[in-house]
């Protein structure tokens, strides 16, 4: 085996001239981009070679795979984005970063030279520098001056009260921290994971990106490792690393908090929409940053962790603060960068499965970490994280923004987006995370995971390999990103599978079975409870299916529940449930007919159904997949049906959303005991609360705001009517079907 | 009427009166008297001159800008020239703009285009006027043409499509026939006509207009008549007491100014034009000087205004300087662009002719400081007669073409070097100081000390007054570039002091990224000033130009490019226009530039002057 050649003795980073001053407009022919890249390599050139000289094939499999899954690609989004990155459907290569780890010294790797490349238009300064800026600006000083008119204080004491604010929120980015984190989490990282595989093409995207205009960085949020890890890669691959917004509970941590803060963290409530000294200082601060191109800001669109591994709807606070800048003009354009990191094995898994079921996620905590560094000794398998196309803001709002509002108003005032920009936020969030979710890397055993939860107490392991193999090609008929580790036979893929994942199932006598342990002994609660678990930690990993099935799924349970042909009622059967569950899974919005039109296409595609104008019905072989496809969603619709009939039978008057989980929940937990449903999914507190928004996006329940947070109030009788319409005892009626 | 700023021609009509201006010193030293000698030789053949006209094609180019003998030339060894002996920079050899021209655009001397050389009569639409009119023309004893470079003559302005269809094409419509009323009177005789027979008058007067506000709208069926304004070039009169003069629209600038001189006084309204553009058009296109701060802008001007009608006549009963009786007819016809009828005489203010003029510059370390060193300037309301900023890439320029070649020579540019500013980011401003001399001297202080805390240096007087002269010789350079596969343009735009930086930089940035998205294959130049200082906010102009080669239709390339920077300004909350009006080019953006009420507004104002649109050059609405 050849010697690795060191990551890092590249010479000295020489930015080609117009890198770095490309808007002088002055001499020569333009650098094209290849030029640009040529100047300043990734280490891509050498790995390539080294990787085609000693693992041969490895990528092609996945060239392959990509290649089959292309062709249904592409079709999300609205019309109205012709995005050059929705139609080059072919996805990049992975570069393993730890491999190198394990060969070369982390010291030296933790002290290296690091000279990031930087946005071209950045004026250097000090995290200090920021804060004043910050508190200097127009912005703030107009909110401090209202808020000390209105409450008849002293302009004085608003303003320290905002350095205060600034002091707890801002970041304290040094690189002593940075090379402390480098050296430990080499150690930590290579621990934990076999391998941690990144699309170097990604990165090289990114590192022109930030040259050319400010950077936001949207990661998909699994786990706390999201960060660490993505400032990690950054720092390896020499690009400026990102600040990030968190979440001010890690600020409960002592030491760690402060190590975070100088590692780029800055801090931010969990809500603060009620304080205007808050909002406008944070949005400031968030801005400055930006605008300056201090460096990219990262934060997650889902807002937290998802417990279930299903992508979350977007949060649209902080993206519409980025985007401000770009609104009024403030930067030329604005990099939004989708990044899809993927765990073989999430490290919170049986964590977040407690947390569904009511046992509460315990307080961050630095002696919380010490303990959990028990999980040091087991193995997480393999993440994947795969840098976006760089989406430009600018092309995105070209011709949807109404300029006058920000016309007409100085710069400085705050100002509630118009409902055009409201819009436009929510259709870039959701854009994003579809395209977080189409870069997802899916592994076998995410497979694995949803073919055994149709297959349960038990199912004979050939047969499971049989079916993992048929979804494997259907997935990736639906455009799955698939990862089979290359020239790795079916078996010893799953059985590598579930080796890493052996606290979720087993193989017993030929048959795999689910890993509950302790049912047999204890009581019935205790029985259902721990069954329960293990169901929702499975599922964690099915869910990884759902956003890539669920339109084709869709499409299957309106065939199956209408019984009938009709294109309209299907349509209409397919529109309901999509309202339905518009907080489960991700939708761009208002595009329901383009949805279910793509829900067929696939179903169509791989041999399902057939259509004409007017009708669609499924061929013969196609029952199988139109069955899988629902039984696949099933979990969801008896849990929704279960949820809607506990507010339609039980929920009292008015209630609050802590009222109501544990009800429902002891509803569910009943009907499981007396064995009167199967459905252990429905006490997922993540399915109570999407089921209970939907109901109030559907106007069945009254969402109002009182002084100790939001009560609910339920309308019986239109929660009896979709219960009904779910059953499909009566049709769902839309006047859109119309055009179909 | 419509025609402004920014460009070329006309030289002036004389009708029998004088030739003897040019004695006043005036900087560009422009000879009028070859005006009236050229003069002697034209009569037209086709043409029914019942006075003596000169016709101003003489001795302006017919296919660019100016003068037919001022132009940059590339000599046998290859180095820049600029012919003729009218302005300054006449006879000059640049070495290094050759230099400039490869470096900024990569064009190559080797890579010529050639225009046709002269104007191919038997592409140009026939001339359809009904016998009756000319009849009654002749009846009216007013003089017209039916000859062909006549009438292209006046079908166009200078917006770069209509330079490039000269060179190379011809407009698919032109007046079909020119006429040269002499008074007032005239006016109304050929208006009345033209709503007897129903035909299309568009108003011309110098010829510059940059917003296709000439062009003859190709649906037109009806015979359009160019009414050529520059035979009513008189000063009717002065009144010393009232600081006003009564002057005939068709006046070009630059002959008001030495004529006023000649009694002591000045309009002081400058705009770059000024060589070319006449009265009546400055009023129909609200235009813009680069004076102002002192003498204020055409609608500051304007005491007084005749304008004729298919309704008739619209004028106030008096010359006040302020009147309230209702909304300012005045602002009805001040950026009418020739919608609405012709204006015939202006009664304007003028001022002493200032006993001091100074020029002077001054160099900042960067474009961010000098703007906010205007914008001190403008929030102490001290600016000079005349403020500009330019930024690197104009200066870089300069001192190509040896404009500012003393800044690279003298001590200060050193002292430059040493104080740490680097030469590719720092930009300049030039000044002009009028007035006594004594308030000019302490203007000039109160200025420069301002920029002092700015980190600005003083130039010297000599590099403002060049960066002043660079002003009326770019305009001759886009026919050097159209010769080398470089087309290029100007426009400008109005913006509020805190988007000023943001604007620059966006607009800037928009043309470089829409040149390369359309195949451009060199990166362009991309730059601007900014030229007029107000309490609220700044004028920007912007200069863009880029090598074509490779691109099968430039124009339409240009055009996309052009229409994209418009669309950048106006999301980084700049106007549609400061000055150089709306005409056909911008007219997609009137609705969202003043509501559609306010479209409203002025198209039932047209409805009623003008019900059976005898203006149809279709500009504005």
């Amino acid at each position: 085996m050849a010697p690795p050649i060191a990551r890092r003795s590249r010479p000295p980073p020489s930015l080609p001239q117009r890198a770095r001053q490309p808007s002088r407009g002055g001499a020569g022919r333009w650098v094209p981009r290849e030029v640009a890249a040529a100047g300043r390599p990734l280490r891509r050139g050498r790995a390539a070679e080294r990787g085609a000289g000693r693992r041969g094939g490895a990528r092609n499999t996945m060239a392959a795979a990509t290649a089959a899954a292309a062709p249904g690609r592409g079709r999300r989004g609205a019309p109205m984005y012709s995005q050059k990155e929705l139609t080059s459907k072919k996805r990049d290569e992975f570069e393993d970063i730890l491999e190198e780890r394990r060969l070369s010294s982390d010291l030296r790797y933790a002290m290296k030279c690091y000279t990031p490349v930087i946005y071209k238009g950045l004026s250097p300064c000090k995290p200090n520098a920021i804060k004043s800026a910050v508190l200097q600006s127009e912005q703030v000083q107009y909110v401090i001056k209202q808020l000390a008119k209105e409450m008849g204080e002293s302009p004085d004491i608003i303003q320290e009260e905002a350095m205060e604010i600034l002091d707890e929120m801002g970041h304290n980015m040094q690189l002593g921290a940075v090379r402390f984190f480098a050296f430990t989490l080499s150690k930590i990282f290579k621990q934990l994971f076999q391998r941690v595989c990144v699309n170097e093409e990604g990165m090289q995207r990114l590192q022109h990106a930030i040259q050319e205009h400010p950077v936001v960085l949207l990661p998909s949020h699994r786990s706390y490792i999201d960060f660490l890890m993505l400032s990690y890669l950054l720092y390896t691959y020499d690009l400026a690393l990102p600040v990030i917004a968190a979440g001010i509970d890690f600020l409960g941590m002592k030491i760690v908090g402060e190590l975070l803060r100088r590692a780029g963290a800055f801090f931010m409530r969990r809500s603060f929409g009620g304080n205007r000294l808050y909002w406008a200082v944070f949005a400031e601060y968030v801005k400055t940053m930006l605008r300056n191109g201090y460096a990219p800001v990262e934060f997650f669109l889902e807002g937290t962790r998802s417990r279930t591994a299903k992508t979350l709807t977007p949060k649209f606070g902080l993206l519409s603060i980025v985007m401000e800048p770009f609104f009024k003009r403030e930067v030329f354009d604005t990099y939004l960068v989708p990044i899809s990191i993927s765990y073989e094995r999430i490290l919170e898994e049986s964590l977040y499965a407690y947390e569904l079921l009511g046992v509460p996620k315990p307080k961050e905590s630095t002696s919380g970490l010490l303990k959990a560094r028990r999980i040091l000794s087991d193995n997480f398998g393999t993440i994947h994280i795969y840098i976006g196309q760089p989406v430009s803001l600018r092309t995105l709002a070209s011709g949807r923004i109404n300029r006058c509002p920000y016309n007409l108003v100085p710069r400085h005032l705050p100002q509630k987006p118009s409902e055009d920009i409201q819009e436009f936020v929510s259709d870039v969030a959701y854009k994003m995370e579809l395209l977080q979710i189409e870069n997802m890397v899916l592994s076998p055993w995410v497979l694995v995971a949803a073919v055994l939860l149709q297959n349960l107490p038990a199912m004979d392991f050939e047969l499971l390999i049989e079916k993992t193999l048929w979804l494997k090609g259907l997935t990736q008929t639906f455009g799955g990103f698939i990862e089979w580790p290359d020239n790795l036979c079916a078996k010893k893929a799953i059985m590598s599978g579930l080796t890493l994942h052996s606290n979720i199932a087993r193989l017993v006598d030929g048959h795999v079975v689910l890993n509950d342990k302790g049912v047999e002994d204890g009581g019935v609660g205790e029985v259902v409870f721990k069954h329960a678990l293990a169901i929702l930690t499975c599922a964690t990993y099915r869910n990884q299916l759902l956003n890539v099935f669920v339109r084709p799924s869709l499409v299957a349970i309106a065939l199956q529940m209408t019984r009938s042909f009709r294109k309209e009622e299907v349509y209409n059967y397919f529109s309901f449930l999509r309202d339905v569950f518009s907080d489960e899974f991700i939708f761009f919005p208002g595009i329901s007919l383009k949805d279910f039109e793509e829900g067929c296409f696939l179903l169509t595609k791989c041999d399902a159904i057939q259509t004409n104008q007017q009708e669609i019905y499924p061929t013969n072989k196609g029952g199988v997949i139109v069955s899988f496809l629902s039984a696949m969603f099933t979990p969801f619709v008896e849990g929704y049906q279960l949820i809607f009939r506990y507010l339609s039978k039980e929920a009292k008057e008015a209630f609050t959303e802590k009222q109501f989980i544990p009800g429902v929940r002891n509803f569910v937990f009943q009907l499981l005991e007396k064995g009167n449903t199967q459905c252990y999914e429905a006490l997922s507190s993540d399915m109570q609360k999407n089921a209970l928004a939907a109901l109030v996006l559907l106007g069945a329940v009254k969402k109002e705001k009182m002084s100790n947070g939001f009560t609910y109030n339920v309308n019986q009788e239109a929660v009896n009517k979709i219960l009904d319409m779910f059953d499909a005892r009566i049709p769902v009626q839309k006047p859109v079907a119309a055009r179909l | 009427m419509l025609f402004l700023q920014l460009l070329r021609f006309v030289f002036v009509g004389l009708v029998l009166v004088l030739a003897v201006f040019f004695t006043v010193h005036n900087v560009f030293s422009i000879q009028m008297s070859e005006g009236a000698l050229s003069s002697e030789f034209i009569m037209g053949l086709q043409s029914h001159l019942y006075v003596f006209l000169p016709l101003r094609q003489e001795l302006l180019k017919w296919n660019g800008w100016g003068y037919n003998d001022s132009k940059f030339i590339f000599n046998k060894k290859g180095q820049a020239e600029f012919t003729g002996k009218r302005y300054r920079l006449g006879g000059m050899v640049l070495p290094t703009f050759k230099e400039w021209m490869e470096k900024t655009f990569g064009a190559s001397l080797d890579h010529k285009t050639t225009s046709r050389a002269t104007l191919n009569v038997n592409d140009v639409p026939p001339s359809i006027v009904k016998e009756e009119f000319l009849q009654d023309l002749r009846a009216a004893k007013i003089s017209y043409s039916q000859d062909a470079e006549d009438r292209v003559f006046r079908a166009h302005g200078h917006c770069l499509h209509e330079i490039f269809i000269l060179r190379e094409g011809m407009f698919k419509r032109v007046p079909d026939i020119v006429v040269w009323p002499v008074c007032h009177e005239d006016v109304v005789k050929i208006v009345e006509l033209a709503c007897k027979h129903n035909l299309c008058i568009i108003p011309f007067g110098g010829g510059t207009s940059v917003s296709s506000a000439l062009e003859c709208p190709e649906e037109e069926k009806r015979t359009i008549v160019s009414l050529d304004t520059s035979q009513m070039n008189r000063i009717l009169w002065i009144d010393e007491k009232n600081l006003t003069a009564c002057v005939e629209a068709g006046i070009v600038g630059q002959d008001l100014e030495n004529q006023l001189a000649e009694s002591g006084f000045c309009t002081g309204h400058e705009p770059d034009s000024m060589e070319f553009s006449s009265l009546g058009g400055w009023v129909a296109t609200r235009a813009s000087g680069m004076k102002k701060t002192i003498y204020g802008n055409i609608e500051d001007m304007v005491i007084h205004i005749k304008m004729v009608t298919p309704r008739g006549i619209v004028e106030k009963n008096c010359q006040v300087p302020r009147m309230s009786t209702g909304p300012d007819i005045h602002h009805f016809i001040m950026g009418s662009e020739g919608t609405l009828g012709v204006v015939t005489e202006v009664t304007i203010k003028i001022r002493p002719v200032p006993e001091y003029q100074k020029y002077g510059s001054v160099v900042f370390p960067n474009f961010e400081r000098g703007v906010a060193c205007l914008r001190e300037v403008a929030k102490q309301r001290c600016a000079p007669a005349s403020i500009r900023l330019v930024d690197n890439a104009q200066f870089q320029f300069g001192k190509y073409v040896d404009l500012l070649r003393q800044i690279s020579l003298s001590k200060g540019f050193n002292l430059l070097l040493f104080k740490g500013f680097d030469p590719n980011i720092l930009c300049v401003a030039t000044l002009l100081f009028e007035g006594d001399r004594e308030k000019v001297l302490q203007h000039e202080k109160q200025v420069y000390d301002i920029a002092t805390k700015f980190g600005g240096l003083a130039a010297g007087e000599d590099n403002g007054q060049r960066g002043y002269m660079l002003t009326f010789v770019i305009a001759y350079l886009r026919d050097l570039g159209l010769d080398y596969y470089v087309i290029g343009e100007s426009f400008e735009t109005s913006v509020p002091w805190d988007r000023v930086l943001d604007l620059c930089r966006n607009v800037k940035e928009r043309i470089v990224r829409e040149c390369k998205e359309k195949g451009v294959q060199f990166a362009p130049l991309s730059t601007c000033r900014v030229t007029q200082t107000y309490d609220a906010g700044a004028c920007v102009y912007f200069y863009f130009a880029f090598n074509y080669r490779g691109i099968s239709d430039p124009i339409h390339v240009y055009e996309q490019i052009e229409r994209a920077a418009r669309e950048e300004i106006l999301a980084n909350g700049g106007s549609l226009s400061h000055h150089h009006g709306v005409g056909k080019l911008r007219k997609r953006w009137m609705k969202e530039s003043i509501s559609d009420v306010g479209l409203g507004m002025l198209r039932s104002v047209k409805e009623y002057v003008d019900p059976n649109n005898i203006f149809g050059n279709k500009n504005l609405l």
